[in-house]
């Protein structure tokens, strides 16, 4: 495919046979996966991980928009702030100074050269220094533009180390589902609270603000998205019926959820907190009420997490990698995800 | 050949009283073959369509000044939905957002600017009597008003969660597809098709008008800049709509006959929709925006009584943003997972499009830098037009970051970027068009005082509007939402305050042309005065039924 590290359209009947592909490996990694299970700690270590987990408590003015303001959410990710950087330090300042230039052209233009002022207008049609240096100044400082700005593509593409923690994104009218297939498969389906006053959004859904850890009406679901922070994280995200987008902005995080086709990102929060985001593509009638909400915790509280769903298992992200190839941008994730992790579980989380 | 002459001149006396011979009324409007005719009906009809468009984001502001659903039930009931189906009531505000933007970009911009403007004032300025294909200039106006009932009735017809196309102006598949049964979409596709057929053939009597039906002396670089912006317009509409009648042709068939274009599980990909609509979508931004370039080079020469700045830069500026605008198309689509080589050339190439921009602003500058500057009406829409269309280009070069719109793609920062190059640089174009040409159509003189009025309240009023959609976009305000987070709800509010501002602008705009109808005292042949140097203003106010019947010879030392 394309050098990106997503853009794999995979049509229903590709699906179903990489979910067959996943099998065939799942049978054929036994053995090294035995290996590993015997040698490693980590086995040791999933048993001795209780289930337990108490949602966070939103920070206020952490991870979600704040009233009255003007600017860029505060920033939880490394390209976060890098990102923020080029729009606060680089873009809003040369377009604020561009502008204030224009204006400030126009009102000495007004004063001087009014019919008053100039009661006789110059015949100058003409002046060739001026017109190559009011196209040579722009061009340079977009040449200044475009060198972070390409930087910043250029890392937000680098793809995920292997081993990282891979987690499914599945949008649909109007919820998003999380799969965890690298802890046990199991599926979080997440629902926006209702407001507390208006009419009901999602049957059978608590009303925001009946729990003490809820955040925003509009922002906050039922089942977080709950990742660990501090590593970066695989975010497969596809959609079931028709397009989402899965966006966060105080993670500098935005990719279209395509039916038929898995959008590949990676994710890495620097702190533990709560960050809220919303489906960013019109997607039907209840667009405006899926909200995203992802809770990042320290890892142990991440695997406690883990550990409350039944059939769940600790994954280890710095285990040595049991295979000996790179997961490679583009490749076929169900067969990347059970040789980068050794882990036998099939990557192609069905949602539907 | 002196009989001949003299047969001519002899016939002409005949009818020396009545020298128009006007069709009479049925025959004058429905069977119109006089440019003028038919760009003052397509002024008419966008004014229309214009005020509905206007209307449906009154809806909308009224529905976003406070937190939660309050009139959107209402608004469903009058199209027939159930009122207790609360998804239908959801449903409403996607038809609103739909209907507004189809309204504002084929029904109100397109036959306004181009349709209006462009038909009245292209044969004009080149000297020529009519378009080359009179008839079939009829036909593109008879077809835009038939797209615009089509799309008018789809709101009436079920689509899917309830009553109306609910799929954006963009049409996304597969929500339009699979996402949106009943008619009401199909209705919507059908208008767009018939707009497009009409502006299509609207491009190519534009194109074959302008090439060949020049006055003598009338050279390509002589024409006044308007027709230079009418032409790169209509190559742009050449080029480009075709792939959007494909685009749509291919949802239709997506829809009902069941091919699987954009449907993954048939071996399509949604995300080929998206190319082939942006492939066209772009260039219609500067379908949009190109002629009001024009007429605002027409205005600032006019009033600063000096030629413009750079003739040739600006002809040829408008020429590289038509072409460079049709290899910009998928910085609209940064978000759906392009490969990261597909991601930094979309960036590169979409800011490159800042320098022709740059430089037609810069020209309009330096045409009022030593000149006698009039602050007539037009003159100060004009100038509002530079720096409204600055801001919003400058926020075009923010999102054109692949790596920064990761944040503002799909949120109000978009729409505020938008609407400052479309709402406040197309629509203050057109109001300056509008004050500048308009006593040349009517014979009547409008009110200045009005028209300076009209500006700065709807100055006021858009601004207002638009500038906090900044802020909530910043914030992360997503588009498209009826309802929103009480964090949101600031801006928001003062975003409706401006709305009604900019309405009562409107009301302003509508005394005026009452007034001018009513008491406006009559126009004379050139009534802006000497900066005024363009063919048009060699012609009586209103011209003749049909002008040049003798053609105009240019000189060589005539300027544009």
């Amino acid at each position: 495919m394309k050098s990106g590290t997503n853009a794999s359209a995979v049509s229903q009947s590709v699906k179903a046979l990489g979910i067959s592909l996943a099998s065939v490996l799942a049978v054929a990694a036994t053995p090294a996966f035995a290996q590993d299970a015997a040698s490693a700690p980590a086995a040791a270590a999933t048993e001795a991980v209780a289930g337990s987990y108490t949602p966070m408590k939103p920070t206020p003015g952490v991870g979600m928009p704040v009233p009255e303001g003007i600017g860029l959410q505060d920033q939880y990710s490394k390209l976060g702030e890098y990102g923020a950087w080029i729009h606060n330090g680089v873009l809003l300042p040369i377009i604020t100074v561009i502008c204030l230039l224009v204006l400030a052209l126009l009102i000495i233009v007004v004063l001087r050269y009014n019919r008053r002022a100039n009661p006789v207008a110059s015949k100058t049609s003409h002046n060739t220094l001026i017109e190559v240096i009011w196209t040579l100044v722009p061009v340079l400082i977009l040449i200044g533009i475009a060198v972070p700005s390409i930087d910043l593509i250029a890392k937000q593409y680098k793809p995920a180390p292997k081993g990282a923690l891979t987690i499914k994104v599945t949008g649909n009218q109007w919820f998003w589902t999380y799969g965890y297939p690298d802890n046990g498969d199991f599926e979080v389906v997440s629902n926006m609270l209702n407001p507390v006053t208006g009419p009901t959004i999602n049957n059978g859904i608590r009303k925001v603000g009946s729990e003490p850890w809820d955040g925003p009406s509009h922002l906050e679901v039922d089942n977080r998205m709950v990742v660990p922070a501090g590593e970066p994280i695989r975010l497969q995200i596809t959609a079931s019926d028709v397009i989402h987008s899965f966006a966060v902005p105080s993670l500098w995080f935005k990719l279209d959820a395509v039916p038929g086709r898995i959008n590949e990102k990676v994710l890495m929060i620097d702190k533990p907190g709560v960050y809220y985001g919303q489906c960013s593509e019109l997607c039907g009638a209840k667009h405006g009420y899926m909200p995203i909400a992802v809770e990042a915790l320290p890892r142990d509280k991440y695997n406690a997490w883990v550990m409350t769903h039944p059939g769940a298992k600790v994954d280890n992200p710095n285990a040595p990698a049991g295979s000996e190839t790179d997961y490679l941008p583009g490749e076929e994730p169900a067969g990347a995800a059970p040789a980068a992790d050794a882990s036998a579980a099939p990557a192609a989380v069905e949602a539907e | 050949m002196a009989t001949t002459a003299e047969h001519f001149q002899g016939h002409a006396e005949d009818h020396g009283h009545d020298h128009d011979h006007k069709p009479a009324f049925f025959a004058r409007w429905f069977m119109s073959t006089n440019h003028k005719d038919i760009g003052t009906m397509y002024l008419i009809f966008a004014i229309f369509a214009g005020v509905i468009g206007g209307a449906v984001s009154g809806i909308m502001r009224l529905e976003l000044a406070e937190p939660g659903i309050q009139y959107l039930g209402f608004f469903s009931q009058l199209v027939g939905d159930d009122p207790s189906n609360f998804n239908a009531t959801l449903h409403m505000w996607n038809v609103l957002i739909t209907a507004h933007g189809l309204i504002m970009v084929f029904f109100m911009v397109m036959p306004a600017i181009i349709g209006g403007f462009g038909n009245w004032f292209v044969p004009l300025m080149i000297g020529a009597p009519d378009m080359a294909f009179p008839r079939m200039n009829n036909v593109s106006f008879w077809l835009t008003v038939a797209g615009f009932c089509s799309l008018m009735f789809s709101a009436f017809v079920p689509g899917g969660t309830g009553m109306g196309a609910g799929t954006g102006w963009t049409v996304y598949a597969p929500l339009s597809t699979s996402g949106s049964p009943g008619p009401a979409v199909d209705f919507g596709i059908f208008a767009l098709h018939l707009a497009g057929a009409g502006s299509i053939m609207g491009a190519i009597n534009f194109i074959t008008t302008i090439f060949n039906m020049r006055a003598p002396g009338m050279t390509m670089h002589k024409m006044p800049l308007f027709v230079w912006s009418v032409l790169v317009t209509a190559f742009l509409l050449l080029l480009s709509l075709p792939v959007l009648a494909a685009a749509i042709t291919m949802l239709l068939t997506d829809r009902n006959f069941g091919t699987t274009f954009f449907d993954a599980s048939g071996g399509g990909d949604p995300v080929l929709y998206q190319h082939l609509f942006w492939f066209f979508g772009h260039p219609e931004v500067y379908i949009m925006i190109l002629p009001g370039f024009g007429i605002i080079s027409q205005i600032i020469s006019t009033f600063s009584k000096k030629p413009v700045f750079g003739y040739l830069g600006m002809a040829y500026a408008m020429v590289a943003i038509g072409v460079v605008g049709f290899i910009v198309w998928a910085h609209h689509m940064y978000a759906t997972g392009l490969s990261v080589n597909t991601k930094m050339y979309f960036t590169a190439a979409t800011m490159v499009i800042a320098v022709p921009t740059g430089i037609k602003i810069f020209s309009w500058i330096a045409t009022m830098w030593g000149g006698s500057i009039e602050f007539k009406s037009p003159m100060v829409w004009a100038i509002g037009f530079i720096f409204l269309f600055t801001v919003g280009g400058v926020t075009g070069v923010v999102l054109a970051n692949g790596g920064v719109d990761d944040v503002l793609h799909d949120t109000y920062y978009v729409v505020a970027h938008f609407h400052y190059v479309l709402s406040l640089g197309a629509v203050t174009a057109l109001f300056a068009g509008f004050y500048y040409w308009f006593p040349k159509m009517s014979g009547k003189m409008h009110s200045e005082l009005l028209a300076h009025l009209h500006f700065w309240v709807f100055f006021v009023g858009v601004n207002m509007i638009f500038f906090p959609m900044h802020f909530l976009g910043l914030q992360g305000m997503p588009r498209r939402y009826p309802d929103y987070a009480e964090a949101f709800a600031y801006w928001n509010h003062f975003a409706t305050v401006g709305y009604m501002i900019m309405a009562a602008s409107m009301g302003i705009w509508f005394v005026n042309i009452i007034y001018a109808f009513a008491a406006g005292r009559k126009a004379e042949d050139n009534y802006w005065g000497e900066g005024a140097t363009t063919l048009e203003w060699t012609l009586s106010s209103p011209p003749p039924y049909h002008q040049f019947e003798t053609l105009p010879v240019i000189e060589e030392t005539a300027h544009h």
